[in-house]
């Protein structure tokens, strides 16, 4: 099925402050976007918007993925229809089993109408897909018996995030900075990773600052951020000019919007 | 069921209820004659004092309630949680504190061990039980400990001989009747060598009850002997509870103490372990879980009077809607007790903006070659820790589930007993709720 992820003129704010500006973005399966920008510009806001974080209200605008609302969807229920978010800063959940985190999440997400207290998916099913999953992703057993998040160091989060796509299957996937905080060899295997799990299966949206993540997973499109806006988009050649020369042009460009983005980081400081 | 009777823990209350005694030894009834007197002479507790200073009893009449009286037929248990998936090698079940059914193992009788009513067993064994009731618990310690030596009725005795195991666990049910007063003693006495698990549980007749339990409980355990103790408490949230609950573990010897405390309205519990002997080493699991308004305060001591002894206290509590847990802890460590290892911890997950938890801990050292530590934490349920589990799926009510089940999973993760892991996660998840 040809599933549509589609953000018309979305406004978001926190608090009185407002930070996304009028987001215009289709995602259609099967294609992977980039999403850049410099500092402050409202990309994790936008995986934050997309995600219904409550710290973040849509002002104006709309998302909708296959012409359903999401915006009046709780978080949970955006989960459940297909939308993935890997985290920038995943959080810690002592005392809570990777497994048994996973077992719980993969039964609501592939079960949407799943009450609760109704069955979990069969334990030995489960095991051995996970089993199966980890080891496509070169992770040892023994992560799955960590709390989830506690204690990981920066790779070992990102990993688990990957882990975690790899097991929701979701129809879109928003990936904060996956690539952010690792080493190369950390950012090539993340990369080979989401490459192995089949990015034709699912809608792709890798925010990140650096190309290694495209490198694997070229992107067909290339958008760029600034100020709360999306002022340019290109296919795979912006995102190699971005990473080689910076944002300098762009800022030149769209002074109203570099203004925005000067704006939102003064305040970020301030805060 | 609740009398009709108008009897309380006055004078005259006192001497119908021990006219109620069949057939009680005269060592009793003058223990029970003594404590009355020790009773009616003190005050209850002032709220200056520092161990009620964050307890209020002012709502407390307790002419509201009756000294225990005879069980009725068709008293019947509440529920059987620690007993699921359990072969239990004896079971005594109490209904407002009378024994209303008692069973040993053959096989255990055998090898001479004694269990069942404490009440029947003064009277018919009292060379076994005299010399050990009362050896722990203080009656005169306050106005509760006090009434409940004079009015105490019905309770468990289980004596294990020296280096007699008992493989199966020890039952023990305790059911409050709606408006009832419970005033059960538990003594547990653990020869040398000797080894035991009792499951002690306490409900109500409904969840709402009220009730009053005025209770103590007495462990004693002789050198080498090893004792694990699980006392579930779910006193109906109108129940008073009131309890003195100390062991006296001598050397070498080991004791595993868990105690959940979900019930009640209001609780104020004195739980204390004291190594008297070389080596002696004991682990003391504490859960609390409130909601509503709830208010248990639990004071802990773990009282090294012996070199060499180990001590370890971890209470874990969540705290819903306007409840309010106090935990007050101490180590206390004799001259003599040197090469002390002694560690308290107290850790708190505040549910409510409304909910609060007070954590006391406390130190008094007269050795100098110790190690004890102690600690205490206060968070609250993480937004972002919610938001990210909602995001994989998790609805509001089953991320807080599963962040407040993660939180009590370090007490789990030291309880070896399956059935008191299930029925510990079975109360948890009964007493969570939404939070908005």
């Amino acid at each position: 099925m040809n599933h549509i992820l589609k953000i018309e003129n979305l406004h978001v704010s926190v608090g009185d402050k407002p930070i996304l500006r009028g987001v215009n973005l289709t995602i259609k399966h099967g294609e992977t976007h980039a999403l850049m920008g410099p500092n402050g510009s409202g990309k994790s806001t936008l995986g934050l918007a997309i995600m219904g974080h409550p710290g973040y209200t849509v002002t104006e605008g709309s998302i909708t993925l296959d012409g359903e609302d999401v915006l009046a969807m709780a978080p949970d229920e955006r989960a459940r229809t297909g939308i993935f978010m890997a985290f920038q800063r995943p959080m810690a959940i002592p005392g809570v089993k990777m497994a048994d985190f996973l077992r719980h999440a993969t039964t609501n997400v592939r079960n949407p109408d799943r009450k609760e207290g109704e069955e979990l998916i069969p334990m030995r099913e489960f095991r051995k897909e996970l089993k199966e999953k980890m080891a496509h992703l070169r992770m040892d057993v023994e992560f799955a018996r960590r709390y989830v998040n506690d204690g990981f160091s920066g790779g070992e989060m990102k990993r688990a995030e990957i882990l975690q796509l790899a097991m929701l299957q979701p129809k879109f996937a928003v990936l904060d900075e996956t690539d952010s905080g690792l080493d190369a060899d950390a950012v090539r295997l993340a990369s080979e990773s989401i490459a192995d799990i089949g990015r034709e299966k699912m809608g792709l949206l890798i925010i990140t600052h650096h190309d290694k993540l495209l490198v694997h997973n070229p992107p067909e499109f290339t958008h760029v951020m600034l100020g709360g806006r999306l002022v340019e988009t290109g296919g795979k050649e912006l995102a190699v000019e971005l990473h080689e020369h910076g944002y300098d042009r762009i800022r030149k460009s769209y002074p109203e919007a570099e203004a925005a983005n000067q704006e939102m980081l003064a305040e970020e400081t301030a805060v | 069921m609740t009398t009709t009777s108008t009897l309380t823990f006055d004078a005259a209350g006192f001497e119908a209820f021990l006219a109620s005694r069949k057939d009680e030894p005269q060592w009793l009834t003058d223990l029970r004659r003594e404590s009355f007197s020790h009773a009616d002479a003190m005050d209850w507790p002032a709220r200056r004092s520092e161990e009620w200073i964050r307890t209020d009893i002012r709502t407390f009449q307790i002419k509201k309630f009756a000294p225990p009286v005879e069980a009725t037929a068709g008293d019947v248990p509440a529920v059987h949680q620690l007993r699921d998936g359990v072969e239990p090698g004896g079971v005594l079940e109490t209904y407002d504190s009378q024994v209303i059914s008692e069973s040993l193992d053959e096989e255990l009788a055998a090898k001479g061990v004694i269990f069942g009513s404490l009440e029947r067993l003064c009277r018919e064994q009292p060379d076994k039980v005299r010399p050990f009731l009362y050896t722990v618990v203080d009656p005169d310690y306050d106005k509760f400990a006090a009434l409940h030596a004079a009015f105490w009725s019905g309770g468990q005795f289980l004596y294990v001989p020296r280096g007699v195991v008992i493989e199966k666990p020890i039952y023990l049910g305790s059911t409050l009747s709606d408006g009832g007063t419970d005033t059960a003693h538990t003594l547990i006495v653990l020869e040398d060598g000797a080894e035991a698990t009792v499951l002690h549980e306490c409900n109500s007749a409904n969840p709402e009850a009220a009730g009053l339990h005025m209770g103590a409980v007495e462990l004693i355990q002789k050198p080498g002997s090893h004792l694990r103790y699980v006392n579930v408490q779910e006193w109906g949230h109108k129940t008073y509870h009131f309890a003195h609950q100390q062991a006296t573990i001598d050397r070498d010897s080991q004791l595993q103490w868990t105690i959940a405390a979900m019930g009640s309205g209001l609780s104020k519990v004195n739980q204390s372990v004291d190594m008297v002997g070389e080596g002696a080493n004991c682990q003391v699991n504490g859960v609390m879980f409130t909601e509503g308004r709830q208010h248990l305060a639990y004071h802990t001591q773990q009282y090294h009077r012996a070199p060499n002894c180990h001590s370890d206290f971890l209470y874990k509590s969540a705290q819903q809607d306007k409840s309010r847990t106090v935990w007050r802890g101490m180590i206390k460590v004799d001259k003599v007790a040197q090469k002390t290892d002694g560690y308290q911890r107290n850790d708190n997950l505040v549910l409510s903006n409304h909910s609060r938890a007070d954590s006391i801990p406390g130190l008094e050292i007269e050795a100098d070659d110790v190690r004890c530590t102690h600690g205490s934490t206060t968070a609250k349920v993480d937004e972002e820790q919610i938001f990210y589990a909602r995001c994989r799926g998790f609805t509001q009510k089953e991320a807080t589930r599963m962040i407040v089940s993660g939180f009590f999973q370090q007490i789990f993760d030291r309880i070896t007993i399956e059935s008191v892991r299930d029925a510990l996660a079975a109360a948890i998840a009964r007493q969570v709720r939404e939070y908005e």
